[in-house]
């Protein structure tokens, strides 16, 4: 294989693709094949040009986890028992009470975790199924580096039940103070995994296709 | 319909190419020098990466990761001491946190993503590789656990607790001292050698080697 240089970057159309040379690639291990071949001969993973269905589960998955992201923020993600006094407080209102706190830093982790990536994700993804049926103004390149952060960023958001795990296993302090989640944790819980099943669904081949057409 | 037939009728047609996974550019398959890198010359996404006995390093990796994290579950992993009370908790706490009523299956869920996954994921990879070290032809069912393990490393989400962990014990700072036991420092090794063994793994060079190595 040879490594070109960018020389050709900016005009798509240089560019052959397996399926305009009427062939199917593996995304699992790089082989071509020729078209209408059904499994991979190295290694055995299901072939598809371009994966026909994917935008309809793309569409799907993320409306689960806008739905599961709903509940997320009405209920309760902590449960804290302070000497037989209970305080419930929700993924916004802890944000909230660090700040109270002074710890800044913490805040600012725990808001982008459970806020601002999610929400984000949820534009970016829509955005980008969106790209490739409409012309938008984020160009190629552009787009891959929004896919690229959807998919490495997204799996992130789950730190936020990870957090209510440890201090609920961790704060057990009989009559003094008790931690115990509370039931918004499994919806963020899930709101995170039907997000993160979306972004998988995303086939970054329509991306460089739809990018390809508008580029003509 | 003629092009049909035509590429029916060449059963090896792609061999010696490769397809970028991201964009579906064409790429001539040579063998590249041990310490090259090769990437998409339209997205720029790594292709090949060829490390010397990378497969070995692998292996070895994932052998340590596995013991490592089998400690990281047994061993005491925090200890949370305030006013004269104190509480020790393991990994296994963590996981049963959400034990309680309705939200079992969120331990579940967590018992997967934070051990049983990324553990079963590191067996499947020494299961399919360990034998290439020794330059034997791979065992049975390697192809289906490597692409196992590939469809899995999003749900393997070790360095996302470890990370939740630390976020959780700046927030009881203020409250309470807490000490970091054996299996805290064996999680976080963990996680820094499976990070290290996914950047050594150069997952078509991996498929590669495994169909060359394959008896026909
Ligand atoms: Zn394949
Ligand atoms: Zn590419």
């Amino acid at each position: 294989m040879q490594v070109h240089d960018m020389e050709n970057a900016g005009r798509t159309q240089t560019f052959l693709t397996a399926r305009r040379a009427g062939l199917v690639a593996c995304r699992g291990c790089g082989a071509v094949h020729a078209k209408g071949v059904g499994a991979c001969r190295r290694c055995g993973g299901t072939l598809s040009s371009r994966d026909a269905g994917s935008l309809q589960r793309v569409w799907a998955w993320l409306f689960a986890g806008l739905i599961a992201y709903v509940p997320a923020n009405l209920y309760p993600m902590l449960v804290t028992t302070t000497f037989g006094k209970t305080r419930e407080s929700t993924i916004v209102g802890g944000v909230i009470e660090l700040v109270e706190h002074g710890s800044w830093g913490v805040a600012a982790i725990v808001f982008a975790a459970s806020v601002v990536i999610p929400i984000g994700k949820f534009i970016t993804i829509a955005y980008l199924a969106l790209s490739t049926r409409i012309p938008v103004t984020i160009r190629g390149h552009g787009r891959q580096r929004l896919y690229e952060i959807v998919e490495f960023i997204g799996r992130w958001s789950m730190i936020d039940v990870f957090v209510v795990a440890i201090l609920s296993a961790l704060v057990q302090l009989n009559f003094v103070v008790t931690v115990n989640p509370g039931i918004a944790a499994v919806s963020f819980a899930l709101s995170v995994a039907f997000t993160m099943l979306s972004a998988q669904n995303v086939d970054p081949r329509l991306l460089w296709d739809a990018y390809e057409a508008d580029d003509t | 319909m003629t092009s049909d037939l035509r590429t029916e009728a060449v059963p090896d047609a792609g061999m010696g190419l490769v397809a970028c996974p991201v964009c579906d550019v064409l790429h001539r398959d040579a063998e590249l020098a041990v310490g090259a890198r090769a990437r998409c010359r339209r997205c720029g996404t790594l292709l090949f990466a060829p490390r010397r006995s990378a497969m070995t390093q692998i292996v070895m990796l994932a052998a340590t990761a596995s013991v490592l994290m089998v400690a990281a579950v047994f061993f005491p992993f925090l200890e949370l001491q305030a006013g004269g009370l104190s509480r020790q908790s393991s990994v296994f706490d963590a996981v049963m946190a959400f034990s309680k009523g309705m939200m079992l299956p969120l331990s579940v869920a967590v018992g997967a993503l934070i051990v049983v996954l990324p553990f079963a994921r590191l067996c499947a990879i020494a299961y399919a590789l360990a034998p290439m070290v020794f330059g034997w032809a791979p065992p049975a069912h390697a192809a289906p656990a490597m692409r196992w393990a590939e469809a899995m490393r999003p749900w393997a989400m070790a360095e996302i607790f470890i990370t939740g962990v630390a976020v959780a014990l700046v927030k009881v700072a203020g409250l309470a001292k807490v000490t970091a036991g054996p299996a805290f420092w064996a999680f976080a090794a963990l996680v820094l050698v499976t990070v290290l063994k996914d950047n050594l793994m150069c997952k078509f060079t991996i498929w590669k080697t495994l169909e060359e190595r394959r008896p026909s």
